[in-house]
């Protein structure tokens, strides 16, 4: 399963159920707004970190760009462009969005 | 949208006639645009087209005619940056026309 | 939109009144950050005490070293300097959302006031019209 995300953490709470909600092994791709979690100093990087344990954790490079915060993605967090994505996609039998 | 040709080349235009894609902007579709305004352009003029192409380069909008007076006072000098000055120049508005001349969307905070 | 600066000429000479506009979200994700921008810069023509604060994901809004390119969006970051030429000088930001988000004022592309959250809650306080986003 792909779990994509778009909503700030620090606003909503759609990452938070993604990541309770997703099983070991599965990927999790943060996008548009979602991307601040993966952040440096962010008080929702500690739960990408403690949930890198059993997940592959993603996060779209262009909208890090886009946000000014390409330099301060955490150790573990795979950077992937639009092409990375479309992969993800076909690599997984089943995408869940998280609106 | 509606389409221009200019120079051979086609350029699309809104329903006032602005400039649809900033990066299309050179300077015959600026004589183009003076036309259809009736400016006739003069080195004056071309110096706040090309005033106001810099400084929506540096802040992503097209300034208000007011905050336009006032970075042109500072730029080009008191006697260039004033409402008298700019309104000969651009006698329907200098925001609003040489805005359209240098291919710019209708100024910000502009009523 | 000139009917009412006529009104505001007419009934209000010389009544300025504090107004503040209040940025709560990040920058792409929502149009939210971007109209309240503009109607900042819209609100500058009627010479009121303008101040703007950034609390929450707002504070996203002021990060420096944005490239837009890839989403193919205009990178409006750049626009908050201009604020300074519209005469909107007061730029607040809540030192509780920058912490929480890692920040310090050295990341922002415009210089700010950072306030504790007693120091926003009473300049909220003190305004006429708060307009929040």
């Amino acid at each position: 399963m792909l779990h994509i995300v778009n909503k700030s953490a620090t606003e909503r709470n759609s990452l938070e159920s993604a990541l309770r909600l997703a099983t070991k092994g599965s990927a999790v791709l943060l996008i548009e707004d979602a991307v601040y979690a993966a952040t440096q100093g962010s008080v929702a990087a500690a739960k990408v970190q403690t949930a890198m344990a059993d997940l592959q954790i993603y996060a779209l490079g262009p909208d890090l760009d886009a946000r000014g915060m390409s330099a301060r993605v955490l150790d573990g967090v795979k950077v992937v462009d639009y092409g990375g994505f479309v992969d993800l996609v076909t690599e997984h039998n089943c995408c869940q969005s998280w609106l | 949208m509606p389409m221009v040709e200019v120079a051979g080349k086609s350029f699309e235009v809104d329903e006032e006639g602005y400039l649809t894609n900033l990066n299309d902007w050179n300077q015959d579709i600026a004589e183009y645009l003076a036309k259809e305004e009736k400016v006739e352009m003069t080195e004056n003029h071309w110096d706040v087209v090309n005033f106001l192409r810099e400084y929506y380069d540096e802040y992503q909008i097209a300034p208000a005619v007011r905050v336009l007076t006032k970075a042109v006072a500072k730029k080009l000098g008191p006697e260039k940056g004033n409402n008298k000055y700019l309104y000969e120049l651009f006698p329907y508005g200098p925001a609003k026309q040489a805005c359209k001349i240098a291919g710019l969307p209708k100024p910000t905070g502009c009523i | 939109m000139s009917d009412m600066m006529d009104d505001m000429e007419e009934g209000g000479e010389g009544v300025v009144k504090k107004f503040m506009f209040v940025n709560r979200k990040a920058p792409h994700g929502t149009i939210y950050a971007l109209e309240g921008l503009e109607v900042a810069l819209i609100s500058a023509a009627f010479d009121q005490d303008v101040s703007m604060v950034f609390v929450d994901d707002g504070v996203y809004e002021l990060i420096k070293g944005v490239n837009t390119k890839g989403i193919e969006v205009k990178d409006f970051s750049k626009t908050y300097r201009a604020l300074e030429g519209y005469d909107i000088e007061k730029l607040y930001v809540e030192k509780a959302s920058m912490d929480a988000r890692g920040l310090t004022q050295d990341d922002l592309i415009v210089d700010v006031i950072a306030l504790d959250s007693a120091e926003m809650a009473n300049l909220m306080a003190e305004q006429d019209v708060v307009i929040s986003y």
